[in-house]
């Protein structure tokens, strides 16, 4: 890069000096003026006149067909890009309330089968109390019921068990001392033992 | 344009009929010819660039798409809403310039941008437009605009013939940049050019040297190239301006 550098440079020194020296020795070195400042050539005026003629032309071409042409398809474009950005965004804001209306089915649904689940819990306690009663009621029916009849077997037990203690003590007395114990003082002893003994 | 020991580099810029006799009659050289080119050079390239009308653009159209909207937001940027009335103007002001300044580039082709009458007329047009826009759009007061608000009245017979003048001159200036930086452009390509022709002259030494011209010339087409765009953009844009002060109420 350096050499090409200070290469090009020493060139454009040679040239420059090389050629300053030839223009001044050149003897048809041209000085007439610019040929732009020749106001003297009608073809000079000539190309203000055909140039705006040209420019007219051309601004017509352009005003009046090419640029309406892209213009226009740069309006469709933008047309096309905000139509569908509008589709899409009616689509989603269907989509949104499709989204909602599921939401809320599926709110409803859950309640409903809470409510549901709610009532059958319910009535399934409600029956299963119900027979819980219906059971305790007959069993302490049932239970009073076997109460009684173990009182009344227990008092029927006790009764013959005074009997069977007076019998047994009568006996027992007589075998021991010989003599018959009078059955009405045995039947006041047990009865006052049983009482002692609080059976 | 080297001929011999003689460097002609303004030869390149001399107007000649074509068509022989009818084109003397008519006063038509190669420089509306060149117009002409240009002209049908960029409908060619919208026409074509724009034939598939594309919803997804390919590159031809996305670059005719790209020339459509640089201009369109120039003109509505600078000049304002109103500028969308006067962005066809703009854009045929900008590609006319750019593709004349371009084909100029071209190896024996001709560069109508380099005549002080192609771009005093195009400055003109464009200063009597912003006349015009400005008296439509604002009547007699456009005429206030020569004594700066604010300013001291005992300043006014400084600022005004200043105002009026720095007005007058716009057309001068705008022209005139155009004109001489196309012309100093091609003059250099002459120059240096004739260089190479001239060292060929000198032999196998010459031959060696004449290197460093064809670079520089190498390098000016790609300084051109900017140039030629930057020119265009730069008349184009100061169009707007002008016509941004002609529209402002």
């Amino acid at each position: 890069m350096g050499v090409m550098m200070k290469m090009v440079r020493a060139g454009l020194f040679a040239t420059v000096s090389g050629v300053s020296l030839l223009v001044m020795a050149a003897p048809g070195a041209h000085a007439t003026g610019m040929p732009q400042l020749d106001f003297h050539n009608p073809m000079v005026t000539g190309q203000v006149i055909w140039g705006a003629v040209i420019f007219l032309g051309f601004y017509l071409a352009l005003s009046q067909i090419m640029l309406p042409r892209v213009g226009r398809v740069l309006e469709d474009r933008s047309k096309r890009i905000s139509g569908d950005l509008d589709v899409a965004r009616a689509a989603k804001q269907d989509a949104d309330k499709a989204v909602a209306e599921l939401q809320q089915a599926r709110k409803d649904a859950m309640a409903e089968a809470q409510s549901n689940l709610q009532k059958a819990l319910d009535e399934e306690q409600r029956a299963a109390d119900k027979k819980l009663e219906e059971i305790n009621a007959r069993l302490s029916a049932e239970i009073a019921d076997a109460e009684k009849r173990v009182a009344a077997e227990k008092a029927r037990a006790f009764g013959t068990l005074k009997e069977i203690a007076a019998d047994t003590t009568q006996a027992l007395v007589s075998r021991l001392t010989g003599t018959t114990p009078d059955a009405q003082l045995v039947a006041q002893k047990v009865e006052g033992a049983t009482a002692h003994q609080n059976i | 344009m080297a001929g011999g020991s003689s460097i002609d580099v303004l030869g390149q810029f001399e107007l000649r009929p074509v068509l022989g006799g009818l084109g003397e009659a008519l006063r038509f050289s190669q420089s509306p010819l060149y117009m002409i080119l240009a002209a049908c050079l960029v409908l060619a390239f919208l026409y074509f660039g724009m034939r598939p009308a594309a919803v997804v653009p390919g590159r031809f159209q996305a670059a005719a798409e790209v020339c459509y909207e640089f201009i369109r937001s120039m003109a509505v940027d600078t000049i304002g809403p109103e500028g969308a009335a006067f962005f066809p103007f703009i854009f045929t002001l900008f590609f006319f310039i750019l593709a004349g300044n371009y084909i100029g580039l071209l190896p024996f082709s001709f560069t109508f941008t380099s005549h002080i009458a192609v771009t005093l007329a195009l400055a003109v047009m464009v200063f009597l437009l912003t006349v015009i826009v400005s008296l439509r759009a604002q009547g007699f007061r456009f005429f206030a605009h020569f004594m700066p608000a604010g300013a001291s009245m005992y300043l006014a017979p400084l600022l005004i013939p200043i105002e009026i003048l720095s007005f007058l001159s716009r057309p001068v200036s705008l022209s005139i940049r155009l004109f001489a930086n196309m012309v100093a452009g091609h003059v250099m390509f002459d120059i240096f050019a004739s260089f190479v022709i001239m060292l060929a002259g000198f032999g196998v030494v010459g031959d060696v040297f004449a290197i460093g011209p064809i670079a520089i010339n190498m390098a000016l087409v790609a300084l051109e190239l900017l140039v030629g765009v930057l020119q265009a953009y730069v008349f184009a844009i100061l169009t707007c301006i002008y016509l941004r002060e002609a529209v402002a109420h």
